[in-house]
């Protein structure tokens, strides 16, 4: 059992625990905090696997951005924050059947599957490799400038909906 | 790669450890003498009144949702900007439309007023 | 056994300590994560006792521009005032206020120092000691920096105070809105150097990147001093206004730990920028005696300090729309204009150019986005002077 086995084993353990609090916590703000734990793992674990900029990316938008949003929009509605009903509704053996199979079919996907095997040795800066295929005509530049334009959606979107009309005021 | 950051890894265990000794050290030796005026709520000296909720303003979720798009937008623009010595002209063009699409986001949620403040 | 070069003392020393500890028989990856350790340590240390230093100064600087003497009582010439805080800070009782969370209420504090604490790991001190030169270092010290953002956000929250809540969405708000600018602004360093490594961004700064990029390092520094909360910014604060804001039903030491937490993310601003935009530890015979790195950082990062200090005792405090007005329209638009031109005319400068003169052409390119921008305003002020008289001479004429 390697260091890096054990560390990896550490974080996995402490990503799912956090999962399973963020659901199972009655109140909604200790559920949010315990999301920004969970992502803090995940990017403990990219960064395991030498994905160091997906990991401070991970950290800038989902904790830095996301998650205060998230913990903004819980404070903004505190008449609700206490979740004093029962955790189950009446249908839970269904639901409990439904994600048990959907557990089952994704682990017998994953386990089955051939994954390609990650290049050997030193790739150089992966961040420049990332760079230079981002505009590369041949490669992602079609999906870097789609993405702009998602972004702009999403912008007018959530501004369309989220702002007070005027007219009423 | 990744043993760079275990540096990183004790640093942060350092920080806790090292924010969390002055907290200790002062819950242990400070004088402990609870009064039931000592734990109400501080409004300047006058007595709260109702619930500890204030009022809706939607303005600051709103920023936090301009924050979140543009931060996605400078995320996608640090890989291009780390290539950029070596791009040709082409691909810097590229990056540039990137950034005039999101400007014109920009000029939009400035034009419909949600930058104000009111 | 490792030589002890006395130029480079401190990174012979770690090495000495490594050759140490293997000839105890250690593993190699144990012996690491020792050294690791002490390092890690003394840093630590640094960090937390910098703040001491810089607040005396602090005191007395401003204390002098506003002609009177500061703290001169305990020790010569006031230096152990820090102490004296420390001491009364520590001493005092620890307060929960009723129906706080209270682990949320002690975890705030804690991950802010934390936060800051992370950012230290990453910054460049001479060419051959830096924590951890890892590849992404601008991009995290950001997102560490984002983590602290939310301890704000926890401490506020926590205290079950209706000022508390509210001036922590205010600080969250504006932390959050001015981190915008600030990463467009640390987007021209790295694209003038070619790596998120903040010793590669320094080694490549033959000139320094101030004068390649000034609007650049303008934006970063006044977006740094909104970050951290500093005056003009300081509302988040404002004694007379919100009452202490969202640290207002925080008690002795716990209040000392925020107060830290400031100040030495202010240093750590600072520290930023001279790295980035004044060239970190160059300076002349660096390249013999690299321990003289430390001196040059530290005398560029004071510098920065005390500018951002000058800046304090000056400027009177901003209202929160013009603050955000400052922000969306004025800062953003002015360094997403500052990036694509630098982008675009450094692109279009051969190759063969010397650095001296590459910078010389940025330099004017940032010339002419000031003169632009001058104009502009001037067009803006303009019309709202003819709205303004509009409006006076309707109401006269009723």
């Amino acid at each position: 059992m390697t260091v890096s086995q054990i560390l990896f084993i550490l974080f996995a353990l402490a990503t799912l625990v956090a999962a399973y609090l963020v659901v199972t916590v009655r109140n909604l703000i200790h559920a949010a905090l315990w999301l920004v734990a969970s992502l803090l793992g995940i990017a403990a674990i990219f960064v395991m696997l030498d994905a160091s900029f997906m990991a401070t990316v991970e950290v800038v938008l989902y904790v830095g951005a996301i998650a205060i949003l998230i913990v903004f929009a819980v404070m903004l509605t505190r008449r609700v924050m206490e979740d004093v009903g029962s955790q189950r509704t009446d249908n839970w053996w269904f639901a409990a059947i439904l994600s048990g199979l959907f557990f089952a079919s994704t682990s017998i996907l994953i386990w089955f599957t051939k994954w390609p095997n990650l290049p050997e040795g030193d790739v150089g800066d992966t961040v420049l490799i990332l760079g230079k295929s981002l505009v590369d005509p041949n490669k992602y530049v079609i999906p870097f400038e789609v993405a702009s334009v998602l972004l702009i959606v999403a912008l007018i979107g959530s501004i369309a909906v989220a702002l007070p009309s005027k007219q009423s005021e | 790669m990744a043993h760079e950051w275990i540096f990183i890894g004790i640093l942060l265990l350092l920080g806790i450890v090292f924010a969390a000794l002055p907290i200790v050290v002062n819950s242990i030796i400070a004088p402990r003498k609870p009064h039931p005026l000592k734990n109400e709520t501080y409004e300047c000296g006058m007595e709260t009144v109702g619930d500890t909720w204030i009022q809706f303003k939607v303005q600051y979720y709103i920023f936090s949702l301009v924050f979140v798009i543009f931060d996605v937008e400078i995320v996608f623009l640090f890989p291009w900007a780390v290539a950029y010595k070596e791009l040709p002209f082409f691909a810097v063009v590229e990056g540039v439309i990137f950034i005039v699409i999101l400007a014109g986001g920009l000029l939009y949620a400035w034009r419909k007023g949600a930058l104000d403040w009111v | 056994m490792p030589e002890v070069r006395v130029g480079d003392l401190l990174v012979s020393l770690y090495d000495l300590l490594g050759w140490g500890l293997s000839e105890l028989g250690l593993y190699p990856s144990v012996v690491s994560i020792l050294q690791k350790l002490v390092a890690g340590f003394i840093l630590a240390n640094f960090c937390l006792l910098t703040p001491l230093l810089t607040i005396w100064l602090e005191r007395k600087v401003s204390a002098r521009f506003q002609d009177r003497l500061g703290p001169n009582r305990v020790g010569p010439y006031g230096l152990f005032q820090g102490f004296a805080d420390i001491v009364k800070l520590i001493t005092k009782e620890d307060i929960t206020p009723a129906g706080a969370d209270k682990t949320v209420f002690n975890i705030g504090p804690v991950l802010a120092v934390m936060s800051v604490l992370g950012i230290w790991a990453v910054i460049p001190f001479t060419s051959t000691m830096v924590g951890t030169d890892i590849n992404v270092g601008i991009l995290y010290s950001v997102a560490v920096g984002a983590i602290g953002t939310l301890a704000i956000m926890m401490g506020g929250w926590a205290s079950n105070n209706k000022y508390a809540l509210l001036g922590s969405f205010r600080t969250v708000s504006q932390l959050v809105s001015y981190e915008v600018p600030m990463i467009i602004a640390l987007l021209i360093p790295t694209l003038l150097a070619g790596s998120m490594r903040m010793n590669t961004i320094v080694q490549e700064q033959q000139v320094w990147f101030i004068v390649a990029a000034p609007i650049a390092g303008l934006i970063f520094l006044i977006s740094g001093i909104a970050e951290v909360g500093r005056a003009p910014f300081d509302l988040l604060e404002a004694e007379s206004e919100i009452v202490a804001g969202f640290h207002v039903e925080y008690t002795g030491m716990k209040f000392g730990v925020w107060m830290l937490a400031e100040f030495l993310h202010a240093f750590t601003v600072s520290a930023i920028t001279a790295v980035v935009f004044l060239g970190g530890w160059r300076g002349p015979w660096v390249d013999q005696y690299p321990l003289l790195g430390i001196v040059y950082f530290l005398i560029k990062t004071y510098l920065v300090s005390m500018l951002m200090l000058w800046i304090r005792v000056t400027v009177p405090r901003v209202r929160i729309d013009q603050m955000n007005d400052l922000n969306w329209k004025f800062l953003v638009p002015l360094s997403l204009a500052v990036l694509v031109m630098t982008a675009l005319v450094d692109k279009l400068i051969p190759v063969d150019f010397s650095a001296g003169s590459r910078s010389l052409i940025l330099f004017l390119v940032n010339i002419v986005i000031v003169v632009a921008t001058l104009l502009v305003l001037r067009g803006v002020s303009r019309k709202e002077q003819a709205a303004q008289s509009d409006l006076q001479a309707e109401v006269n004429s009723i």
